[in-house]
């Protein structure tokens, strides 16, 4: 066996393409701690987007409508989730585990609706990678982000974005404002409800869309838990970037790659598939207890009270 | 004749109060009542959107969870892991943490227990049995202390790590029990426990094992515990305010590490329980998620050790009910998992209920 069998051009494909359903998930989570809300129901939208995106790319023989539904579902778990920790204040950890238990409930039970098997579902018409004419013809480079799926590159757009709207935008100064200091931001004219809701249902639909990609992306169907715990690496990577677009990007990186190889170790059977398939988790823990301690989170994440 | 009348006074007194009492007891657990109604109903819903008929559902659940002896066996049996994983994560919570992850800390002391079971032979049952449970205990308290010392040095939040660890313990256990302790055959299993670490079975020919009195008295001395130690007071002082309990004098670092541990031997005393009392070996993927049931049945139980126990009875009805169900009726299992879930969330937000009132109320 030769060291070339596990670190090669592909490895580093493999990580962007392992990167992706991660960053998605871990943006999705900066947008609903930057307005005060802890997300940790992101694992169960994963699940569910994947799962809707899988059922109407089924009926509709479309996967971009599937890619739309999944968004969708997204959006309706976060207005759920909005509605129970900001309208009403409940306990942000308790519905977000609320939502997760939903999901592998719903998802499954579901799946074993139509399809008939509570495992995996059929294959569904898929989104077909693209290649992007000029990036393709660079060496190395070209082979590693030259041809992917398209939610690949809407990530990438998304991360750039997202630092935009965050840091240079008077819409993301109001988010911050709302997690940060939600009575300044409240005396100086903001909605702070308002403000909450969309960073919330904006968290899920990203969520939604990683999803889809889990199921439309990489793969052309839906497998029970398939999520994986990608939801909860998110949220390392979130807080390993300091809730920042383009460091929660580096983080998602990292733990794209510690996917990616865990793959490759598995098809070289150099270890016991269990003892790799524990690597990701491992790594986040470590990746975790290194870094954390020197960030602060952008909110307190209390329930905002009106004086 | 006086002395009647006196006894009698007294007889009518002490009725009035124990009326007083339960009307008492039924107003606190109201919003659960409603709760777990409102989930039931959301799932008909669910059912016949997907062309089941609930009341056939329900009416099977129902006779499976309590219709003859075989189902109460059932109910209980499910319900025992369960309470010890409510009473893990009411643990945590109660000093201001949350251990999501008993489902982790549960396999793994499963598994220690498992082996001690096995490996350790020619010793009298009871300390066999007290052995097993106790090394349980230690390995669950060891997987609970890691996201513990996480926190306290590094700052690192439990939910992440606590979840992160349970993958990392199936995973683990998964790699023992295919390698180096799988017993010959197909089936992903370790051999079989000593005779003398088996929990006796105290309602057969059904799997009820001793488990569950295990279970009941760790409630009753959990309740204890907290309600009226200084150990109990310092637990939930730290949860509800950890910067005055720090003034207080209480050192709210070390109580919490404290709350991490037990609340993993918790989770270790069900595992335990769960191979010595009903598989008599470690199954890869026995668990269905038993410690992620404990965190519902914890909320449902009011957050209190006792009401746990009834919580623990309903969601081990679900479960031992949900499996004739979906036998009877092919209505998939999952739909149980669904009515949890719609539980939690409705007991996440307490004042879900008044909301509703309150809005149509306003509309009319």
């Amino acid at each position: 066996m030769n060291i070339t069998d596990i670190i090669n051009i592909g490895l580093f494909t493999a990580t962007i393409r392992m990167a992706t359903p991660i960053a998605l998930a871990a943006v999705g989570g900066m947008f609903s701690e930057r307005v005060g809300v802890i997300n940790i129901g992101l694992e169960g939208i994963m699940l569910t987007g994947a799962f809707t995106g899988v059922a109407t790319s089924y009926y509709t023989r479309n996967p971009w409508l599937g890619v739309l539904a999944s968004v969708f579902s997204g959006a309706l778990i976060g207005l759920l989730h909005g509605f129970l920790t900001v309208t009403l204040k409940g306990n942000q950890i308790v519905s977000g585990t609320g939502i997760n238990i939903l999901a592998v409930g719903v998802t499954a039970f579901m799946c074993e609706v139509i399809w008939g098997s509570r495992g995996a579902s059929e294959s569904v018409p898929a989104l077909n990678p693209i290649s992007i004419p000029i990036l393709k013809e660079i060496p190395i480079l070209g082979d590693i982000l030259g041809t992917h799926t398209p939610i690949v590159y809407l990530m990438f757009l998304i991360i750039f974005l997202s630092q935009i709207l965050l840091f240079r935008t008077p819409f993301g100064l109001r988010l911050r404002a709302v997690g940060e200091n939600p009575a300044a931001a409240d005396t100086a004219g903001v909605d702070v409800t308002r403000i909450k809701y969309i960073g919330i249902i904006l968290s899920c639909m990203l969520a939604g869309l990683s999803g889809a990609f889990l199921s439309l992306g990489n793969l052309n169907l839906f497998a029970s838990g398939m999520s994986g715990g990608r939801g909860f690496i998110a949220l390392a990577a979130m807080i390993f970037g300091r809730w920042m677009p383009y460091g929660t990007f580096g983080a998602s990186i990292l733990f794209g790659f510690t996917d990616a190889l865990q793959i490759r170790l598995q098809s070289i059977g150099l270890l016991p598939p269990q003892i790799i398939l524990s690597i990701p988790y491992i790594i986040t823990i470590i990746v975790l207890a290194g870094v954390v301690r020197k960030s602060t989170p952008p909110s307190d994440y209390k329930p905002y009270e009106k004086r | 004749m006086v002395k009647i009348e006196n006894s009698m006074k007294i007889l009518i007194v002490k009725s009035i109060k124990f009326v007083q009492l339960i009307k008492e007891s039924i107003q606190r657990i109201f919003p659960q009542l409603i709760a777990i109604l409102v989930a039931f109903l959301l799932g008909a819903i669910v059912l016949i959107f997907t062309g089941y008929n609930p009341v056939d559902a329900y009416y099977s659940m129902i006779i499976g969870a309590f219709g003859d002896i075989y189902g109460i066996g059932q109910t209980l049996t499910q319900a025992t892991p369960i309470i010890f994983t409510a009473l893990a994560f009411l643990f945590s919570f109660k000093s201001g943490l949350f251990n999501i992850g008993a489902e982790g800390q549960f396999i793994v002391g499963a598994f220690a227990a498992a082996i001690t079971g096995i490996y350790i032979k020619n010793i009298p049952s009871p300390i066999h049995i007290i052995l097993s449970i106790l090394i349980g205990a230690f390995a669950g308290g060891v997987w609970g202390l890691i996201p513990g010392i996480l926190k306290n040095k590094f700052g690192a939040h439990e939910v992440i790590t606590t979840m992160m660890l349970t993958y990392v313990a199936i995973n683990f256990t998964g790699y023992l029990v295919n390698y180096p302790f799988k017993a010959p055959g197909w089936v992903s299993q370790t051999l079989q426990i000593e005779k003398t670490a088996q929990l006796p079975r105290i309602l057969p020919p059904t799997q009820l094992s001793a488990s569950l009195i295990i279970a009941v008295l760790l409630a009753i001395i959990i309740n204890y515990i907290l309600q009226r130690t200084s150990f109990g007071y310092e637990l939930r002082a730290s949860g509800l305010n950890p910067l005055a309990a720090e003034n207080g004098g209480i050192n709210v670092k070390r109580t919490m590490l404290y709350a991490f541990i037990i609340s993993g031997a918790f989770a270790g005393i069900g595992g335990a329980g769960e191979i010595m009392g009903v598989h008599y070996r470690f199954i890869e993927g026995f668990s269905p998620g038993y410690g992620f049931d404990g965190l519902a049945v914890a909320l449902v139980g009011g957050l209190n050790p006792i009401g746990i126990i009834f919580a623990g009875l309903l969601f081990g009805a679900l479960r031992s009910g949900g499996m004739l169900m979906s036998r009877a009726t092919h209505v998939p299992l999952d739909i149980v998992t669904i009515i949890q879930a719609l539980v939690i969330i409705f007991v996440a937000a307490p004042t879900l209920l008044q909301y509703i009132l309150n809005w149509r109320r306003n509309k009319s």
